[in-house]
């Protein structure tokens, strides 16, 4: 299906990355946000609370983040598209109901622009060290889907599709901005309504007393309903069986969690969106995502007008890991190198996947700013040798 | 592959980012090349030091942050203090000729003032020096067309200030026409 034009600001505007992840959730049909907002995520939650009305949908500034994870799962069962929008403190705050949305397979957007940490940090200045707590922060075993955009456009488009991910894998979906991206400012271009594909929700077609809500066919993803239409259902972070009761054993754990779990990584290859250039013949692979692959492409630029044969591959989903292909790239080059905005996370990922094939050297930067290029380069050239 | 950088610094309430939003608009919606804008400012609402950062290049932008700009527009005392030493070797400065006083320039830098609080106060509204300025902008480096400054400008303002503002954008540039010689 096509996106309701109520929600699509079609046009050519000049937004920054916040507003412009604003839009694309507007777009996407999303309806539904519970927030307490946060430096420096607090225009995308601004900008809706003033253009709801408009669309038709609600904003509800919460009491904190643990009520604006939790509001937000109430309306996705209630039938809603929902996300919820914070930056690393709140973020840590989300963590006991992010693993809720897992295990009851609620369709929902977490959009948290980063900023340097632990605790408070720099509340104004960017990082990326939020990579890993997305992926582990919960407790259990889970799987989420995340994206990491490079630009305004890309925080109106990967908005999008973090929202037909949440519908399609029924899974929380994070869209990773950082703070740089969120206050940037750029050309955004938001197509009319009828060439924006929405996913819709898998509503099931089962008669009231034939439906189980976590009955699930060959792809081990259940059909929903909304809750009031007549169908029986039970939501519990307890482990439940397919009526949705709670059936605490040691089948019906193994059972469940290995499907929630695998329903992701069994399609990591399906969901591996790595934007390649220049990696044919490169002695040298730059890995970066986000803002850093903005930085790496400066430095990558130098390299090459240096004589280097050097490629980049930015990881547009960085969950789950694209190991698969990070592999066969590392299969055909000398040395790879990680820029990241943090003193190393998703190189670890990168390394596992490498397998020890060839050298993976880390660019760490602590926060507060972006890398200097130059730094990067330099790395670059020291792999290169 | 022409890319300029330029740097606003003024105070908060000058009107800097809004300075910043109209050329990057104009650049990168009326003029078909890209732009990036990046602002910086202080926790409070007015009076603190405030800066924009917009690149603007043929190309796509890869680095997005303004190091030393081949333009700096200052309209304090503060950001010229500040935001001189940054400026690239042989770059251009845009200042306010009554509010700031340039001293040590950098080697080769080539320096134009323009009185755009008193333009401001003569078309009716000391709120429109940031206008004045991007015209001023427009006139002497010509890195923004006056066509595609005047449709971001007229994108950009309160409905009802359209005259007024278009009035402090074209002073601003023909100033900016006549000091660098042109018609």
């Amino acid at each position: 299906m096509t996106a309701d034009p109520k929600g699509v600001l079609t046009g050519v505007h000049f937004l920054d990355g916040d507003h412009a992840a604003c839009e694309g959730a507007l777009a996407a049909g999303c309806r539904f946000v519970a927030g307490y907002p946060i430096t420096p995520s607090t225009e995308v939650v601004e900008r809706f609370a003033q253009r709801i009305p408009m669309v038709g949908g609600l904003f509800i500034q919460m009491e904190d983040e643990l009520a604006a994870s939790i509001a937000i799962q109430g309306a996705a069962w209630g039938g809603r598209k929902v996300m919820t929008v914070t930056s690393g403190p709140g973020l840590s705050l989300m963590m006991e109901h992010l693993g809720l949305a897992a295990i009851t397979e609620t369709p929902c957007v977490f959009i948290d622009v980063q900023r340097g940490g632990p605790s408070t940090g720099l509340p104004t200045l960017p990082a990326q060290a939020d990579m890993m707590q997305v992926k582990w922060g919960s407790h259990g075993d889970y799987e989420i889907i995340a994206l990491c955009p490079d630009s305004p456009q890309e925080c109106f488009d990967l908005t999008i599709r973090a929202f037909n991910l949440a519908e399609q894998w029924r899974v929380p979906v994070f869209l990773m901005m950082d703070e740089v991206v969120g206050h940037m400012t750029e050309r955004v271009v938001i197509p009319a309504a009828e060439d924006i594909e929405i996913t819709d929700r898998r509503w099931t077609d089962k008669a009231p007393g034939t439906y189980r809500p976590f009955d699930v066919g060959p792809d081990g993803i259940p059909d929903m309903v909304k809750a009031g239409q007549g169908h029986r259902i039970h939501v519990t972070g307890l482990t439940h069986d397919e009526r949705g009761w709670p059936a605490m054993n040691p089948r019906q754990q193994d059972k469940l969690v290995r499907r929630l779990t695998g329903k992701i990584r069994d399609n990591a290859d399906v969901l591996t969106d790595i934007r390649e250039e220049n990696c044919e013949d490169a002695d040298v692979i730059v890995v970066s995502y986000g803002i850093t692959s903005r930085v790496a492409t400066a430095a990558i630029q130098q390299a090459r007008d240096q004589g280097l044969k050097v490629g980049h591959a930015r990881l547009v989903v960085t969950w789950p890991f694209p190991a698969t292909r990070i592999a066969q790239l590392a299969s055909r080059c000398k040395a790879m190198v990680v820029p990241e905005l943090n003193l190393g996370q998703m190189v670890h990922e990168v390394s596992r996947a490498v397998a020890g094939r060839v050298p993976v050297r880390l660019v760490d930067h602590a926060g507060g700013t972006v890398h200097d290029p130059q730094v990067i380069l330099d790395r670059i050239l020291e792999a290169a040798r | 592959m022409a890319r300029t950088e330029i740097r606003i610094g003024g105070l908060g309430g000058q009107g800097v980012i809004l300075s910043g939003i109209i050329l990057g608009k104009a650049a990168s919606i009326f003029d078909g090349k890209h732009a990036t804008l990046i602002q910086a400012f202080g926790p409070e609402a007015r009076g603190s030091a405030c800066s924009a950062q917009v690149t603007i290049a043929d190309d796509p932008v890869a680095y997005p942050y303004v190091r030393n700009p081949d333009v700096l527009v200052v309209m304090s005392p503060d950001a010229y203090k500040q935001f001189v030493p940054s400026l690239k070797p042989g770059g251009m400065l845009l200042y306010e000729e009554e509010l700031v006083t340039p001293t040590d320039l950098p080697d080769g830098v080539k320096a134009y003032g323009i009185p755009a609080t008193r333009i401001a106060e003569e078309l009716g509204r000391r709120l429109v020096l940031n206008i004045v300025m991007v015209g001023f902008f427009a006139g002497v480096t010509g890195v923004v067309s006056s066509e595609a400054a005047e449709k971001a400008l007229l994108a950009s303002v309160p409905k009802g200030t359209e005259s007024l503002n278009l009035g402090a954008f074209r002073r601003g540039y023909e100033h900016g026409r006549r000091l660098v010689g042109g018609d």
